[in-house]
C-alpha cells in the first residue's frame, strides 16, 4: 500500500437550477488510496463545514454499485477512468499523488442540474412510466413455473436487466441520447413471453416519452456501453430499433 | 393498556384465509373516495402503493432518493425464500414456518410467521409474472441455491442482485399506476413528522429536500415501508440515507416500538480499512455455499500473516481451522447468521483474526473452485468476486477473500398488530420498520420475503377493514393538527440551523456508532450497556449545543437533513440500550454475556423473557414505559436452538 495522497479537485458549484455555476479549486489533503471517491469528497465537505461553508452536493446512497444514484463525471468521463463501475465503487488508488482531478456533473438538456453535482433524472422515470411494464395486477398470476423461459432467453434479459438507471450512457454521449438506457428496459420486456402482449405497444410509447425529454438521437459512437458501469450492449438498441420499425410499419394501432 | 396483536383464532392454516373473510371490505365504487399516504418506496413501499392503487385507492407515495427505483431494497444480493419445493427436498410451509420461528429464536409470533411463509409461494408467482428475470435452469424452470438456516434449496434468485431486479418488478407495477393517474409520486420527499388527528394518524408533514420547503399531506391511513435503522451504527450496509426518522417520529407521536435492541450483524461484509469509512459493503450470504471459512489454528500463524511473512496458501490444511464446520458438522458453513458472526468474533477476539488489522476472517473459494471450476464459480458469483475486487484490490479466484461481520439489518420496529397497524389507530408499518416476522434473528433471504409479503399481499387485506370502519369521509387538511405538527417540524429546523458549534453532524454520529457497536453490537453486557447509556446522554447533550449546521432551509441542505436524522439516531440509541439492558437473556442476535450455554451459545430464558418488548414514550428525557406482549407457542416447541 503506498503512501496519502495530496490532491487538487476542481469542482463544479452551482448554487440551483437558475445558478449559472462555475469550477471552484479545493485541496484534498491527506488522502488514503483506499478511500474510495466519495469518502474523498467526504473528507473535503468535513472541512468546508468546519469552516461554515456550504459542503459539495452530490448524489449517492447505496454506496457498493446497485441504487444508481451516484453521478460524477471525472476528469471527462462519466463515474471515472475505470471501466464498468460506478463512482462510488472507484477508489482512490486509481489516481497519483499531486493529480488535479475534474469533477462535474452529468450534462444533458434533459438532466437539468439542480445543485452542484446532482442532476435532475426524473426524465427517466417518466419514461419507464410510460410503458416500462408488464400490465398484471397482484394475485390472479399462474405459478411461476408454468412460464418455463429457455435458460439463454432468461440469461439475456438479466443482462439488459441490470441497467442501473444512473444516466452514464447519456452524460458519456455527445448527443445526450438515452438509447441505451430505455433499450434496456425494452429489451427486458421484449425477450421474455411476458412482455410479449404489450411488446409494440410498449416500445411506442418508451419511445416517445424519450423524444419528448428531449434526449438526443443514437449515432453510433458507442460511448454509453463503454461508460456503462454494468456494461449494458449496444445489441440492446438494435433490438429496440428492430421493434420499433415492425411496431411502426406493421403493428401499429 | 393491554397489546392485542390481534392473531385470530383457529389453527395455523387456517388463521390468515378466515381472517381475511372475517375482515370488512370497501365498496369498489367507495375506494376512490380514499386517500392512502405511503412513506418509503422500497420492496414493502413500491408493492403495497402499486397494490392498492390497482384496488382502485388514491395513493400518495414518498421517497427521499431522486427515484422511488433506489430505495435500499436494491442492494439486497443473494436471493428470496419461498416454500415452493420445486426441489422436490421436504419444503413445505409448515417447514418454511418452522425455520423461520426457529431462526429468530423463538421470539416470533406463529400466526405472523405462518403467514409469512404461506404467501410466500405467491410472491414469485408474483413476480415471475411481472417479467423478474430470475435465475433458470436448463429446461426453462427456476432454479434455486441454499442459505443459512435451513437443509432445503428454497432461495431464489438473479445472480447477485436479487433485490435490485425484485425491486425493478415492484417499481414498474408503481410505475404504470403511476401512468394511470392513480398513485402520485413525490420524490427528493422526507417525512419529518406524523399528524395524528383525534388519535388517528391522518397525515404526515414532508420537506421537499430540493427547495426546503414544508409540505403537509392528508389522507385516510398512513403506511410506514421506511426501512431499518442500521445506521444508528454509522457503519452498516445500509445505504447513506437509510434513517430512522420516519418512525421515529412515529414513536414519539403514540407508536410502540417493538423488540428496539434486536440487531443483525451480518458475518460476511468485507473488513474496515480506516477512520474514512462511510460504510460497509456486503457480500451475500449465498457464499457460504460454496466459501469455507477459517483462521489459522495458532495465534503465532495469525500474527505472522498479518504483518504479511506469510499468505493464506502457505498455510496448510492441517494448521488451519474451519471453525463452523468443526463446531457445526450438520449446518457447517450454512449457520444462521447471528452464530456465523459470533464464532468470527470469537476467533478475533481469541488472536486469531487474519488481514493487517487481524480484524477478519479468511472465506476462501479454492476448494468449490478445484470442485466446480472457476467458470461456475463465476457465474454464480461474479458480480460479488468483482464487487470485492474493486473494493480490496484483491483477487478472489486467487486468495480468500476477508470478511468480518456488520451490522445489516434490525429485527426491531414499529410494534405492530396481525394487521400491520401500529398503536395509533390508521399508522401501519410494513418491511423492516415493523418488528414483527423475524423474532431475534432474521434468516437470509426472508427480508426480501417479508417487504413484498407485506406490501403485495397482508396490506391490500388489512388496511381496507380499518378504512371501511371510518367511513369515506374526506380528511379535514385544515384541522389544526396540521399546521401544528408543520409548526414542531418548522421549530425544530430552525433550532438545527442556529446551532454553530464546532463539530459536524458526522463527527457525532461516528461517535454515536462507536459506542454503539462497543457496547450494543455483537456482545452485551450489563457493565457495557450502563456505561454506554451515560456516554449517549452526554453526546446528546452535547450534540444539541455544539454542533454544525450550515446553510439555510429553504435550499438542497445535506448539513441539515444528516442533522435532524441523527439527532433521532441518538435518542433511538439510549431505547436501544435500554431494551438491551432488560432484556438479561440471550436470544438470536441479542448476546448477552452473562447468559450463555457452557459451549458458549446464545441461553435464552424463556420463562422470564418470553415476550414482545413494546416501549412506549413518555416525553422528552422521560424513561421509556415498557409493554409487554406474551408470545404464545401452541404449535412449536420452544428448545435451545442447534446447529450442531
Amino acid at each position: 500500500m503506498s503512501g496519502n495522497m495530496n490532491l487538487t479537485l476542481k469542482v463544479w458549484r452551482q448554487k440551483n437550477a437558475g445558478d449559472k455555476g462555475g469550477f471552484v479549486t479545493y485541496k484534498a489533503e491527506q488522502i488514503s488510496p483506499d478511500m474510495s471517491f466519495l469518502e474523498m469528497l467526504d473528507v473535503v465537505n468535513e472541512g468546508l463545514v468546519k469552516k461554515g461553508e456550504d459542503p459539495i452536493y452530490f448524489d449517492h446512497d447505496c454506496r457498493e454499485g446497485i441504487c444508481g444514484m451516484c453521478s460524477l463525471y471525472i476528469n471527462g468521463r462519466a463515474h471515472g477512468p475505470k471501466r464498468a463501475i460506478t463512482t462510488c465503487q472507484l477508489h482512490m488508488r486509481s489516481f497519483k499523488d499531486g493529480e488535479t482531478i475534474t469533477i462535474e456533473p452529468w450534462r444533458a438538456a434533459a438532466f437539468p442540474v439542480i445543485k452542484d453535482l446532482a442532476v435532475d433524472r426524473s426524465s427517466f422515470d417518466r419514461i419507464q412510466q410510460a410503458g416500462g411494464y408488464v400490465s398484471v395486477n397482484t394475485g390472479g398470476v399462474p405459478d411461476a413455473n408454468t412460464i418455463p423461459i429457455p435458460k439463454v432467453i432468461a440469461d439475456e434479459a438479466f443482462n439488459s436487466a441490470t441497467c442501473i438507471q444512473c444516466g452514464a450512457c447519456v452524460a458519456a454521449c455527445k448527443n445526450a441520447s438515452a438509447m441505451l438506457f430505455v433499450s434496456a428496459k425494452i429489451s427486458q420486456l421484449a425477450l421474455l413471453p411476458q412482455g410479449q402482449a404489450e411488446r409494440y405497444q410498449r416500445v411506442q410509447a418508451m419511445v416517445a416519452q424519450m423524444d419528448a425529454e428531449g434526449f438526443g438521437n443514437c449515432t453510433n459512437t458507442g460511448a454509453c456501453e463503454v461508460e456503462c458501469p454494468k456494461e449494458i450492449s449496444l445489441t440492446n438498441i438494435a433490438r429496440m430499433n428492430r421493434d420499433y420499425f415492425t411496431s411502426k410499419f406493421l403493428k401499429e394501432e | 393498556m393491554i397489546l392485542d396483536s390481534k392473531i385470530p383464532e383457529g389453527s395455523l392454516a387456517e388463521k390468515w384465509s378466515k381472517h381475511k373473510f372475517n375482515l370488512k371490505l370497501v365498496n369498489p365504487a367507495n375506494k376512490r373516495k380514499y386517500t392512502i399516504i405511503v412513506v418509503g418506496t422500497g420492496l414493502a413501499g413500491a408493492s403495497a402503493a402499486a397494490s392498492l392503487a390497482e384496488l382502485g385507492y388514491n395513493v400518495k407515495a414518498f421517497c427521499f432518493q431522486d427515484s422511488s427505483r433506489r430505495a435500499h431494497s436494491i442492494a439486497a444480493q443473494g436471493g428470496i425464500n419461498a416454500a415452493k419445493n420445486y426441489r422436490n427436498d421436504g419444503d413445505s410451509v409448515q417447514r418454511l414456518f418452522y425455520d423461520t420461528i426457529k431462526g429468530g429464536d423463538y421470539r416470533a409470533r406463529e400466526g405472523n410467521v405462518y403467514r409469512l411463509a404461506e404467501v410466500s409461494v405467491n410472491i414469485i408467482d408474483q413476480c415471475v409474472a411481472q417479467g423478474v428475470p430470475f435465475a433458470r435452469e436448463y429446461g426453462g424452470l427456476l432454479d434455486t441455491r441454499s442459505f443459512g438456516g435451513a437443509q432445503v434449496s428454497r432461495t431464489f434468485y438473479a445472480k447477485g442482485q436479487t433485490g435490485q431486479q425484485l425491486l425493478l418488478g415492484a417499481y414498474s407495477v408503481l410505475s404504470r399506476q403511476i401512468n394511470e393517474g392513480k398513485v402520485t409520486m413525490y420524490d427528493r420527499h422526507e417525512m419529518l413528522d406524523l399528524v395524528v388527528v383525534d388519535g388517528k394518524a391522518q397525515g404526515i408533514v414532508t420537506r421537499n429536500l430540493v427547495s426546503g420547503e414544508l409540505e403537509t399531506h392528508a389522507g385516510h391511513a398512513v403506511l410506514l415501508c421506511t426501512g431499518g435503522y442500521g445506521n444508528v451504527f454509522y457503519l452498516s450496509t445500509n445505504a447513506m440515507g437509510c434513517n430512522t426518522t420516519a418512525i421515529w417520529r412515529a414513536h414519539k407521536k403514540g407508536a410502540f416500538f417493538g423488540n428496539p435492541c434486536y440487531t443483525q450483524i451480518h458475518p460476511t461484509c468485507i473488513p474496515v480499512t480506516g477512520d474514512h469509512q462511510s460504510k460497509l459493503t456486503l457480500m451475500s450470504e449465498s457464499l457460504r455455499n460454496d466459501g469455507r471459512v477459517w483462521v489459522p489454528k495458532t495465534k503465532e500463524m495469525s500474527a505472522r500473516l498479518r504483518k504479511g511473512e506469510l499468505k493464506a496458501k502457505d498455510i496448510k490444511e492441517e494448521d488451519r481451522d474451519y471453525f463452523l464446520e468443526r463446531k457445526y458438522p450438520s449446518f457447517g458453513n450454512l449457520v444462521p447468521r447471528d452464530v456465523a458472526s459470533r464464532n468470527a468474533k470469537e476467533a478475533v477476539d481469541d488472536g486469531r483474526g487474519v488481514g493487517s488489522s487481524g480484524v477478519a476472517v479468511f472465506l476462501d473459494f479454492a476448494d468449490a473452485i478445484k470442485r466446480l471450476g472457476k467458470d461456475t464459480i463465476e457465474a454464480k458469483y461474479g458480480n460479488l468476486f468483482d464487487m470485492y475486487y474493486q473494493i480490496t484490490d484483491e483477487n478472489p479466484y486467487e486468495q480468500p477473500m476477508r470478511i468480518y461481520p456488520a451490522v445489516h439489518y434490525t429485527m426491531g420496529g414499529l410494534w405492530v398488530d396481525y394487521n400491520l397497524q401500529t398503536t395509533i389507530p390508521g399508522l401501519f408499518a410494513l418491511g423492516e420498520c415493523n418488528f414483527s416476522d423475524h423474532g431475534a434473528n432474521r434468516l437470509g433471504a426472508s427480508a426480501l420475503m417479508q417487504g413484498l409479503a407485506d406490501g403485495y399481499f397482508v396490506i391490500p387485506a388489512t388496511v381496507g377493514d380499518y378504512l371501511a370502519n371510518i367511513g369515506p369521509k374526506p380528511v379535514d387538511e385544515n384541522h389544526p393538527a396540521f399546521a401544528e405538527t408543520k409548526k414542531e417540524v418548522e421549530d425544530r429546523i430552525t433550532k438545527f440551523l442556529s446551532l454553530k458549534g464546532t463539530k459536524t453532524v458526522d463527527e457525532y454520529h461516528r461517535e454515536l456508532g462507536k459506542i454503539m457497536w462497543e457496547y450494543c453490537g455483537m456482545a452485551r453486557t450489563e457493565e457495557g450497556l450502563i456505561k454506554a447509556k451515560g456516554l449517549i446522554h452526554e453526546l446528546k447533550e452535547e450534540f444539541w449545543k455544539n454542533v454544525i449546521v450550515v446553510g439555510k432551509n429553504e435550499e438542497l441542505n445535506q448539513s441539515l437533513e444528516k442533522a435532524g436524522r441523527v439527532a433521532d439516531f441518538i435518542e433511538l440509541g439510549e431505547l436501544m440500550v435500554d431494551d438491551a439492558l432488560h432484556r438479561k437473556e440471550s436470544c438470536g442476535g441479542h448476546f448477552r454475556v452473562e447468559s450463555q450455554t457452557e459451549e458458549g451459545e446464545a441461553k435464552r430464558d424463556d420463562e422470564n423473557f418470553a415476550y414482545v418488548a413494546a416501549w412506549q414514550y413518555a416525553g422528552d428525557n422521560q424513561p421509556e414505559v415498557l409493554h409487554k406482549e406474551n408470545l404464545v407457542f401452541e404449535n412449536v416447541k420452544l428448545t435451545q436452538r442447534s446447529y450442531k
